[in-house]
């Protein structure tokens, strides 16, 4: 059919529109039927806005020591209790959040983006991939942490060196995933097309293969987001992470170590914090996994 | 399988090149001269110049990395600058309470999560599936340092029940060395145990859709045969590649945990070396550990070969 009219023009913007809309619509109801998605989102939310509000409303400074108050249990006053320097714990563990969570995100971006273009060209070129994917194999014989710690212990500690150990011991991950994806999509008819057409490789790399390479990256990310938050405590606990005074939920926990027998809540707070955020984003990643690919099957993570 | 094995093999050399590699140029990373930052702020110009002539560090960085390699091959790994002894001697040392409670939480985390993963699965979609795997969920969300802290306040300082800090060697009696490293392997095995048990569950859900379990199940064998000799020793491949994989979670879960507990393992080793500037032994233990793990890796996938035909064929 030809369009010869603006009422027929009007029409099928129209069309579009509800199409569109339905497709949203669509979305949202995939979203709020996902149950894991929506607790894990929740969490999240709430610990976003605990690690912003949470130094507003407290009426102490996390640095501010006070020695005739140290180690006091929960009271109105200190709802967390005080530490071994006489800190405010709920104020402590609100601005280590941001510290906490603050270097999982660094991470997962910094991964992200530097993953996604080694494995994007390592899928298109082979000579480049077996360089790249030993590179990747060798660096993934390091366990993570004692590549963390062997960088901290080169670099120092500091809140930006953790973030660059850790991103470091996961690209290979995110690589990887991207690479194998990327592998699949190279091979299909259409790319094939492009390549006789005398389409760039630059265009058929960026706007053609990483769109489909997308979604398993991004779940992806997501667990790397968590793995950072355990990393970046380990690191801390073990006092290779962010150094004091700064709080994060890591060294919190290393200063709690020290007092464990009189001050259970210096563990128990951060340790439940961790728990949390980690808890959160694993249901984010596992109920955006079964949101971006219907196929997967639900009972599956690995 | 012959070119199998050799091609594996040969496909090993560039990695433990680069690894090799990489451990060698963490002292280069340093910022400034790291004979300096080894010896402290206290030392004099003259025992830092020792110390590089030493490390060899006025080589040109091709020597350097020569040397070290040949050292490295020939299991020389330096002398720890603090300690005065050969880093391959306290690593040798350290090793046994690490090994100890990594066998011991592996151990712990098959007993209990295998069993839960073949019922969730026989179960599936009920309450119990469910609890299960929420369990799980959450297991896999505490960091197995944390959890040591956690049973530590419970079990060591409220009830008093286990020590919380200390070691003794398997010479002393096998209840004295097990006693100190309960707490240590319950909390190290159980992200492991909530791994495997996810795992035992996906594994088992897809071979029991399999059209061989309906037959098994038509020619009316018991429920028992059908589940565990025809189910799970399908399910088992993955389930054991998983184990494999995990081996390096485990030694790395080992390491924190171990300085939770004051156990005397490679954690110590290397957390003590940190913060005596002890890079020689920071190197040699990440090292002797990546190329540890890359063998067992290399082990396992020649085990799949063997085991499963299809594997080997398939990549060729």
């Amino acid at each position: 059919m030809v369009i010869t009219n603006d009422a027929q023009v009007n029409e099928l913007s129209l069309l579009e529109k509800n199409v569109k809309k339905e497709r949203r619509k669509l979305l949202v109801k995939r979203f709020v039927s996902n149950k894991t998605l929506v607790t894990g989102t929740a969490m999240l939310v709430f610990l976003t806005l605990f690690s912003f509000a949470g130094p507003l409303i407290s009426q102490f400074s996390p640095l501010d020591i006070d020695p005739a108050n140290r180690l006091q249990g929960p009271t109105a006053e200190h709802w967390f209790g005080t530490d071994n320097f006489g800190r405010d714990l709920f104020s402590r563990v609100a601005s280590g959040a941001q510290v906490s969570m603050g270097v999982g995100l660094s991470v997962a971006v910094l991964t992200a983006i530097i993953g996604m273009v080694i494995g994007l060209y390592a899928a298109y070129y082979s000579i480049l991939d077996h360089v790249l994917m030993r590179f990747s194999d060798a660096l993934m014989a390091f366990p993570d942490i004692l590549l963390a710690i062997a960088i901290m212990a080169v670099l120092g500690p500091q809140p930006v060196n953790v973030v660059i150990a850790v991103t470091l011991a996961k690209i290979p991950v995110v690589a990887r995933i991207v690479r194998s994806s990327a592998l699949v999509i190279k091979e299909q008819t259409y790319i094939e097309a492009m390549r006789a057409q005398g389409a760039s490789s630059w265009r058929i790399i960026w706007r053609h293969i990483l769109p489909n390479t997308v979604s398993p990256l991004i779940v992806q990310v997501t667990y790397v987001f968590a793995i950072a938050i355990i990393l970046e405590a380990a690191l801390s606990f073990l006092g290779a992470g962010v150094p004091a005074p700064d709080p994060s939920w890591g060294n919190i926990l290393f200063d709690g170590k020290i007092v464990i027998y009189n001050a259970w809540w210096m563990t128990v707070f951060p340790g439940a914090f961790i728990v949390l955020a980690v808890l959160a984003l694993n249901l984010f990643g596992d109920g955006l996994r079964d949101l971006l690919d219907p196929h997967s099957n639900k009972a599956i993570k690995e | 399988m012959k070119a199998y094995i050799i091609k594996r093999l040969l496909s090993m050399i560039p990695v433990l090149l680069i690894v090799a590699m990489f451990v060698f140029f963490l002292i280069h990373m340093i910022p400034g001269d790291p004979a300096a930052v080894m010896l402290g702020p206290e030392a004099t110009p003259e025992e830092v110049a020792a110390l590089r002539d030493n490390m060899g560090l006025n080589l040109p960085i091709y020597e350097q990395f020569f040397n070290w390699f040949t050292d490295v091959a020939r299991g020389n790994l330096g002398d720890s600058l603090y300690m005065n002894v050969p880093v391959m001697d306290a690593f040798v040392s350290h090793l046994g309470p690490t090994l100890s409670l990594a066998l011991l939480a592996q151990g712990f985390s098959i007993l209990i999560a295998i069993p839960i993963g073949v019922l969730a699965a026989r179960k599936r979609g009920t309450g119990v599936d469910r609890t299960f795997m929420i369990i799980a969920m959450l297991g896999m969300s505490i960091p197995s340092f944390l959890l040591a802290l956690l049973l530590m306040l419970v079990f060591g300082v409220r009830l008093n029940w286990l020590p919380v800090a200390g070691y003794s060697s398997l010479a002393e009696g096998v209840w004295q060395h097990v006693k100190f490293l309960i707490l240590p392997a319950i909390s190290l095995g159980a992200i492991q145990a909530a791994v495997i048990a996810r795992m035992t569950r996906s594994s088992m859900i897809d071979i029991l859709s399999m059209n061989f379990i309906k037959t098994a199940k038509a020619k009316g064998l018991k429920q028992k045969v059908v589940i565990y000799k025809h189910a799970f020793r399908n399910a088992l491949i993955p389930i054991l590649t998983i184990l494999g994989e995990t081996f390096g979670a485990l030694i790395t879960g080992a390491v924190v945990t171990e300085t939770v507990f004051n156990l005397p393992g490679l954690g110590q080793l290397v957390i003590n070396a940190i913060t005596r500037r002890d890079y020689a032994v920071i190197q040699g233990t990440i090292l002797m550990i990546a190329v540890t793990y890359l063998f067992l890796n290399l082990i396992i996938d020649l085990l799949y070969g063997l085991v499963d035909p299809r594997v080997r064929l398939s990549r060729k």
